[in-house]
């Protein structure tokens, strides 16, 4: 039993907003899904499933549905932070493929920059767990924890805040070209690693933009997406799991994409190397590299030289990725970045990406996604999408 | 050197970790080990994560340990440093705050001591390391 050939893509949205002072976040939900109905070419009535996470307002898709109007008898509310939106594609395929719903709404939306949210530097708390106690008192906050991956990852790898820096250097070569992005300068290695320290060694360019937005996917069953006026995107393989501090082991070179990525790379019956396209998580520079250590882009480790020079520059290097601008330079709705990967991946396979960034006969994309942190404990999900 | 300390808000102990937080305020470091595979773990659960076996113990350390990983938060108020110590004689790492010393000169592998600090109210004081 496996998803591949199961369901498509059909409908794809970003909100343009970056800051949404003047709207609710239950009404950002509605205009994304609106926005990817209208791209599917499907109204709210067609969709029978409905998939949201911990940035849904109340009880997620019971207060959503209710505001939206929606009839369903398929929901799912999933919640693995920044990465639910690409394990949700893959829940809504399976959904599909088991004929609990033919035509499946995720939405994300927040607006932390309307409301002032210390993003970076105030711990957050998911609510009464375990590890609050043994945690919260030591301020972990995302930057601190991420500076520690980056820090164990020198110093076990060698790797440098020079190579680091080519990832934002890339994100911001793609930015240029995005009218939306919160960040469009062009930016040098230099620029970021003479950038202020937020928390050593991750430096104010080290880390994503903090946005408000979000985004919207339709996921159908093959019938219906070719009876739809659009490019087919399959979903043709995903994997996803957890990682945490397992009992104290503590190991925080890789991440959890060491499993969700082969997983995924089974199902597709693809490897990395066919990947044309890749939307990498990017909360922080570090995480892209351990990222693509972990999918197999590189060796674990040569994470830094693979990165460096430019490659990862769409029409430069061998991997073009994020070519949105990412979550380091473009939009990181509700400081979950799942979804956008997801859309720019489907934007490649369809030849919508900016001209100046489309990947040429891009028919093989992945799209990644981390949620919770990866300094204690995360859920990874990797999607493999293909034009057809 | 030192230099003016961050608080530390207090951590809530439920019936489960109970007697973790009284060692801690005999200024013991507590870790809960597993009486079938001899386990260490953290942080203290009544079931092993790693065998699942429901006879586990605390049983006191050294308090000794060395940093694996440590970033230190320069955008705070009061800079502070967060790591994880491995505990001698242990493969297990704890997230901390490693206080008391120049934040400019911590490194992975650097040795280190348990040092309790006192918690906001009514707490319990929380397991820091200074350098050893």
């Amino acid at each position: 039993m496996s998803i591949s050939g199961k369901a498509y893509i059909a409908g794809a949205f970003e909100h343009p907003t970056r800051k949404a002072l003047d709207k609710s976040v239950a009404q950002l939900h509605a205009e994304c899904a609106l926005g990817a109905l209208r791209d599917a070419g499907l109204t709210k009535d067609d969709v029978d499933g409905y998939f949201c996470a911990g940035d849904a307002p109340g009880l997620g898709p019971i207060n959503l549905a209710d505001y939206m109007g929606l009839k369903l008898r398929h929901l799912d509310s999933t919640e693995t932070g920044g990465s639910s939106y690409v394990l949700a594609v893959a829940h809504a395929a399976e959904a599909i493929a088991m004929g609990k719903c033919s035509v499946a709404l995720i939405t994300l939306a927040g607006r932390p920059k309307a409301e002032g949210m210390a993003t970076g530097t105030k711990p957050r708390v998911y609510g009464d767990s375990p590890d609050v106690p043994f945690e919260l008192p030591f301020a972990p906050v995302i930057t601190n924890m991420y500076g520690m991956c980056a820090k164990r990852h020198m110093y076990e790898f060698g790797t440098t805040s020079e190579q680091l820096a080519w990832i934002k250097v890339a994100a911001s070569h793609h930015a240029q070209h995005n009218p939306n992005a919160v960040l469009r300068d062009v930016v040098t290695v230099e620029d970021v690693v003479n950038s202020p320290i937020i928390s050593d060694p991750l430096h104010r360019l080290d880390c994503c933009v903090i946005s408000d937005g979000g985004g919207a996917l339709i996921v159908v069953a093959p019938e219906i997406a070719k009876s739809l006026n659009r490019p087919l995107v399959k979903i043709k393989g995903a994997g996803e799991s957890p990682k945490g501090q397992m009992g104290g082991r503590v190991d925080l070179t890789y991440t959890g994409a060491a499993v969700s990525g082969p997983i995924a790379f089974d199902e597709a019956k693809v490897t990395p190397a066919d990947i044309k396209y890749a939307s990498i998580y990017d909360s922080f520079t570090i995480t892209v590299l351990m990222q693509l250590e972990d999918l197999g882009f590189c060796e674990k480790g040569e994470g830094g030289k693979f990165v460096a020079d430019g490659n990862l520059i769409s029409g430069v290097g061998k991997l073009p990725f994020n070519t949105d601008g990412g979550g380091l330079c473009n939009n990181h709705p509700a400081n979950r970045g799942g979804m956008t990967k997801v859309i720019e991946a489907v934007r490649q396979l369809r030849g919508e990406a900016h001209p100046a960034v489309q990947v040429p006969d891009c028919d093989l994309a992945l799209a990644h996604g981390t949620g919770g942190s990866l300094g204690t404990r995360h859920g990874s999900a990797t999607l493999i999408l293909e034009r057809e | 050197m030192t230099q003016e300390q961050k608080s530390f808000p207090a951590p809530s102990v439920s019936p489960e970790t109970e007697e973790y937080w009284e060692g801690a305020k005999r200024g013991e470091l507590l870790v809960r080990f597993c009486n079938d595979c001899g386990s260490p773990h953290h942080y203290p659960r009544s079931i092993c994560p790693h065998c699942g076996s429901d006879n586990t113990e605390y049983r006191k350390v050294s308090g000794n340990g060395e940093i694996y990983s440590v970033s230190v938060m320069w955008r705070a108020p009061i800079p502070y440093a967060l790591a994880y110590v491995t505990l001698e004689g242990t493969d297990i790492s704890m997230m901390t705050n490693v206080v008391d010393c120049d934040l400019k000169s911590l490194e992975i592998g650097q040795k280190v001591k348990v040092k309790f600090s006192e918690t906001e109210g009514d707490g319990p004081p929380v397991p820091t390391f200074t350098p050893a």
